[in-house]
C-alpha cells in the first residue's frame, strides 16, 4: 500500500470522526493528502509536491481546477480531488469520488484509490466537474420528487413505496430527504444550478420553503 | 358486480407472460391471448419452466404445479374472453393499437367485464376513450419480471368509478401483488422517475464524467442501491430504453426523457445490453432478462 501523510485543515466532511484512512496515516509518507474546508489553502501553501507518489486534496462543491489551476484542457499532475459522499446530515458513506483532470498522471491515481481501498472505502474516478458523479445524478431526481408530490402524483408514502419496491431503492427520496436535510439539499443543488444553469437542479419548492425556516432559525 | 375468477391476459410477451404466471399461481383462472400461436406455446413454456424451478427452489409445493398450469390456457381468439371478469391488456404501447384491441374486447366481454392497461406510458384515460366502457378501465402497471417483483401501479382515468378501482386494487391484492394509487400522468411513478434518471446516467458517459462502471459503484456504494444504473439498462436493453424515451417525452417534452445520442449509436452497434452480450458492459452470460 502506499504510504501517505494527511494535512488537516478545519472541519473536514469526509472524515467527521476517528476512520481507519486517518489512523493508517504516517509522518513520513509518500502520498500527500489534504483534509478539511481549508484543504485547498493548505496545499497551496505546501509548496512543490511534483516528488510525491499522490496529492489528494478534499474537495467541497468546488472543482479541482479552483486549486490546481487549468489550462487548454491538458491540465494534471499528480494531484487528484477526492470527496467521501455523504447526503446532507447522512454519515459519510463508504464511497470516495476520486477527482482527475484530463492529463492526471495514472500512477497518482492508481495510489490514491490503493490508499482510500486500503481503509475499506471504495473508490469510483470521476472527471472534474461540479457534482461529480453521484449529485449529478440524484439531485435532479429528488428536486423532481419534491416537484411531483406538490403535483399529487401520489402520496408520500406511495411515491417512496413504488420507488423502493420497484427499483430496490433502499430508501424512498421523501423520507431520504427528511431524513438528511431538505435545507441542505437545497444547498448542494442551487450550488449546481449556478454551476450547470440546468432547470432540473434548480431547487424544488419544497427544498426552498426548508432553507427559508432555517435560515429564520426554524 | 360478479367476483372476479377468470383474468384475461392480452398480449403473451415477456410483461403478459409474467402476469399470467402472476394470476395462475394466486389461482385464477388465467386465459392468455395473442395473435401468434408461437408467442403462446413460449409463454407457457416460460411458465412452466419458472414454476418448475420454483418447487426445485422450495418456493412452491411440487403438487401445485400442474393445479396451476391447469388453471392457465392459451388462445388466438380473442372470442375466448367472453367469461372473463378482467382483461388486462399488455401488448405493444402503441394507442391505436390498444384501442383497437379494447374496442373488440368491448363487443365480446359482458358489460361487468373490467378492462385493465398495463402500459407504461400512455395516458390510462385516453386508452378507456376508446373502449366503450371508460367508467370501468384502469391503469395496472405491473414490473418487470411481473412474477418476481410485487409492485403495480394503479392509476384511474378521469371517468374511472371508484367501484372498479376498488375492485382492481382488491384483485390486485389478491394477487399477492403491492398496489400503490398514483396519478394518471405519462410513466406513472415508477417510469417517470427512472427513464429521466437512467437518461441522465448515460449522458454523464457522453459527456466524458465518469466511466460506466465508476458511475455503477458510485451509485451502488453512495446510495446503496443494488444495481448501477447503467447494470439497470443493460438488463432492460438499449432497444427498449429508446422506446420508452420516445413514449415518455412524445408526451411530456421533458427534456430530461428525451433519447440520448448514445443510446442509438449503441442500438446501431448491436450494444443492446446483457441480451447481446454489450452494453455499457460486457457480458459473457446473455441469457434473456425475465426468462
Amino acid at each position: 500500500m502506499t504510504t501517505y501523510r494527511i494535512t488537516a485543515s478545519g472541519d473536514s466532511r469526509s472524515f467527521p470522526a476517528a476512520h481507519p484512512f486517518v489512523e493508517q496515516a504516517t509522518t513520513d509518507g509518500v502520498g500527500h493528502v489534504f483534509t478539511g474546508d481549508g484543504a485547498g489553502a493548505a496545499f497551496t501553501a505546501a509548496g512543490d509536491l511534483a516528488s510525491s507518489a499522490f496529492v489528494a486534496i478534499e474537495l467541497g462543491q468546488e472543482c479541482l481546477g479552483v486549486h490546481t489551476g487549468e489550462s487548454r484542457g491538458e491540465e494534471g499532475s499528480n494531484v487528484v480531488g477526492f470527496a467521501r459522499f455523504r447526503l446532507g446530515r447522512a454519515d459519510p458513506s463508504l464511497l470516495v469520488e476520486l477527482v482527475r483532470q484530463p492529463a492526471t498522471s495514472e500512477a497518482a491515481i492508481a495510489a490514491a484509490r490503493a490508499a482510500f481501498e486500503a481503509a475499506g472505502l471504495k473508490v469510483a474516478v470521476c472527471g472534474d466537474f461540479p457534482g461529480r458523479i453521484i449529485d449529478r445524478l440524484i439531485r435532479p431526481y429528488l428536486n423532481a420528487a419534491l416537484r411531483r408530490l406538490d403535483e399529487k402524483l401520489a402520496s408520500a408514502e406511495d411515491l417512496d413505496k413504488t420507488l423502493c419496491l420497484g427499483l430496490g431503492y433502499p430508501e424512498g427520496p421523501i423520507s431520504l430527504l427528511e431524513r438528511t436535510g431538505l435545507a441542505e439539499h437545497h444547498d448542494v443543488t442551487l450550488a449546481l444550478y449556478g454551476a450547470l444553469g440546468q432547470e432540473p437542479y434548480a431547487p424544488a419548492r419544497r427544498a426552498q420553503v426548508a432553507k427559508a425556516r432555517q435560515a429564520k432559525g426554524i | 358486480m360478479s367476483e372476479i375468477k377468470t383474468i384475461g391476459i392480452a398480449g403473451a410477451g415477456t410483461m403478459g407472460a409474467g402476469i399470467a404466471i402472476v394470476c395462475a399461481r394466486a389461482g385464477f383462472r388465467t386465459r392468455v391471448f395473442d395473435v401468434s400461436q408461437q408467442s403462446i406455446d413460449r409463454a407457457r413454456g416460460q411458465t412452466e419452466g419458472f414454476l418448475r424451478k420454483s418447487v426445485e427452489r422450495g418456493k412452491l409445493a411440487a403438487e401445485k404445479l400442474p393445479e396451476i398450469m391447469g388453471a392457465w390456457s392459451g388462445t388466438t381468439d380473442l372470442a375466448d374472453f367472453a367469461d372473463c371478469d378482467l382483461v388486462i391488456e399488455a401488448v405493444y404501447e402503441s394507442l391505436p393499437v390498444k384501442h383497437d384491441l379494447f374496442g373488440k374486447l368491448n363487443a365480446i366481454c359482458p358489460e361487468t367485464t373490467i378492462f385493465a392497461s398495463n402500459t407504461s406510458t400512455i395516458s390510462i384515460t385516453e386508452i378507456a376513450g376508446g373502449c366503450g366502457r371508460p367508467d370501468r378501465f384502469v391503469g395496472m402497471h405491473f414490473c418487470l419480471p411481473a412474477q418476481l417483483m410485487k409492485l403495480v401501479e394503479m392509476s384511474p382515468g378521469l371517468s374511472t368509478s371508484d367501484d372498479t378501482f376498488q375492485r382492481a386494487w382488491a384483485v390486485c391484492e389478491a394477487l399477492g401483488q403491492k398496489p400503490v394509487r398514483t396519478q394518471d400522468t405519462p410513466g406513472f411513478v415508477l417510469n417517470y422517475f427512472l427513464i429521466p434518471f437512467n437518461n441522465d446516467a448515460i449522458r454523464l458517459v457522453e459527456q466524458g464524467v465518469a466511466e460506466a462502471a465508476d458511475i455503477d459503484l458510485a451509485i451502488k456504494a453512495g446510495m446503496g442501491y443494488a444495481m448501477g444504473p447503467l447494470e439497470l439498462l443493460d438488463l432492460v436493453g438499449m432497444d427498449t430504453q429508446k422506446l420508452l424515451c420516445e413514449a415518455m417525452h412524445g408526451v411530456t417534452n421533458e427534456p430530461r426523457a428525451a433519447c440520448p445520442p448514445l443510446v442509438k449509436k449503441m442500438i446501431a452497434a448491436g450494444w443492446l445490453g446483457k441480451k447481446t452480450g454489450r452494453g455499457f458492459h460486457r457480458y459473457q452470460d446473455s441469457k434473456m432478462f425475465g426468462a
